[in-house]
């Protein structure tokens, strides 16, 4: 796949120290399983992440914890882990990243409960922990259609799946990932051949800058 | 540890999978412990991640990376799955980076155990406020935002200190190719 936006590369760091909220991961996730340039900047991330394990002063483990682990190892029911078959799959037959398909059961855009929240506005909401701080969800914006001008109140993360918008940092098609700061506003407007759809991630509520899109914004919900 | 654990991945090697053990096993319960788990939990995860590092051994793929690297996106995942909903789907490990056909052919493996000392060495070299941030991101466990609050400086800085750091290992890696 051609992706000509990818990740930040703070959100790379963050994404593999395993401090990325939850809703933002899961974007990146899907990103990475398309992205062969990212995946292999987490995987360099990583190495960090092991040296600094390596590195750390051991602490003492108590006297029995070997035995309790040897002891369960015999049990039945720690069973070794199949071999993966090579799954050669990127996803973009089915249009879905590996990640997205087992957050939807496996079903295609298209089967999702698909919430109408304003005119060629679509919300699909994905569950997240408790304890997560952003929203996550996948959107569908009709073709041709602008979205109010919004900044945000955080991070946001947002992944095209299927055709395209473009705003003033350029055109995103498939693939490709809006990695914004809240210092970044942005207006995307959807190519006119077809709906958009993208798995977006937001840390915080969307602030809109203009009226219409703050009286917008209590119903869309962003 | 390679050949460690591939006795572990092959015969099922428990002698090898000790040693494993001693070596991995304090670093991890330290990790734990400083990530913030109380000391009963932190040693539960040490348990649980030697536990799935016996059932994935032959999952691991030497041309990936070094086992170091295995085993902390294994722990790392192990302790996100205790507090996310859906954590694992939401994260990779080395050996889901199969997945696409577009990587370029792996390198051999020699490569890969010479990343290590290569991130050691550019790490060691970082200046103080960039493996600062590190060290609060990948061992403090603190996301972007509280490291802001704890140094009190502007988010926008540690992102870019994390940028700085992560081109210094990159360049560090580049010596490879
Ligand atoms: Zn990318």
């Amino acid at each position: 796949m051609k992706v000509s936006h990818h990740l930040d590369q703070s959100t790379i760091v963050s994404y593999a120290s395993g401090t990325l909220d939850e809703a933002l991961s899961a974007v990146v996730a899907c990103h990475i399983a398309w992205c062969s340039e990212c995946r292999q900047a987490v995987r360099h991330a990583e190495i960090a992440g092991g040296v600094m394990l390596d590195e750390l002063a051991p602490a003492k483990l108590s006297a029995t914890c070997l035995d309790e682990i040897m002891a369960r190892l015999d049990d039945e029911s720690i069973e070794i882990e199949p071999s993966r078959t090579n799954h050669g799959d990127d996803g973009s037959i089915s249009g879905v990243p590996r990640p997205l398909a087992k957050m939807i059961g496996g079903r295609a855009l298209d089967e999702v409960e698909w919430r109408k929240v304003g005119s060629g506005v679509w919300f699909h909401d994905l569950p997240v922990s408790e304890g997560a701080k952003g929203k996550l969800r996948l959107m569908k914006i009709a073709a041709g259609k602008a979205m109010p001008e919004h900044s945000h109140g955080g991070m946001e993360l947002t992944l095209v799946l299927r055709g395209a918008y473009r705003d003033a940092i350029g055109h995103f098609g498939i693939g490709d990932i809006a990695d914004l700061d809240e210092t970044i506003g942005h207006k995307p407007v959807v190519t006119p051949d077809e709906p958009c759809i993208c798995l977006v991630a937001t840390e915080a509520p969307t602030r809109f800058k203009s009226l219409v899109g703050r009286i917008m914004q209590p119903i869309v919900g962003i | 540890m390679a050949g460690l654990l591939g006795r572990v991945a092959e015969a099922r090697d428990k002698q090898a999978f000790s040693e494993l053990f001693t070596h991995y096993g304090p670093r991890l319960k330290s990790f734990m412990l400083r990530k913030g788990s109380p000391t009963e939990e932190a040693e539960d995860l040490v348990q649980e991640t030697m536990i799935a590092v016996w059932r994935k051994a032959h999952l691991y793929a030497s041309d990936k990376g070094s086992v170091t690297t295995w085993v902390y996106t294994v722990a790392r995942n192990l302790r996100i799955d205790r507090y996310r909903r859906n954590g694992a789907v939401h994260l990779t490990g080395l050996d889901d980076y199969d997945e696409a056909a577009d990587d370029t052919p792996s390198d051999d493996v020699v490569n890969r155990s010479q990343e290590d000392s290569l991130v050691r060495a550019a790490l060691a070299e970082l200046p103080g406020e960039q493996s600062e941030i590190l060290r609060l991101s990948y061992i403090q466990d603190m996301p972007q935002s509280e490291i802001a609050e704890k140094l009190n400086i502007p988010l926008g800085t540690v992102k870019s200190r994390m940028r700085l750091a992560y081109r210094r290992m990159r360049r560090g890696l580049e010596d490879l190719a």
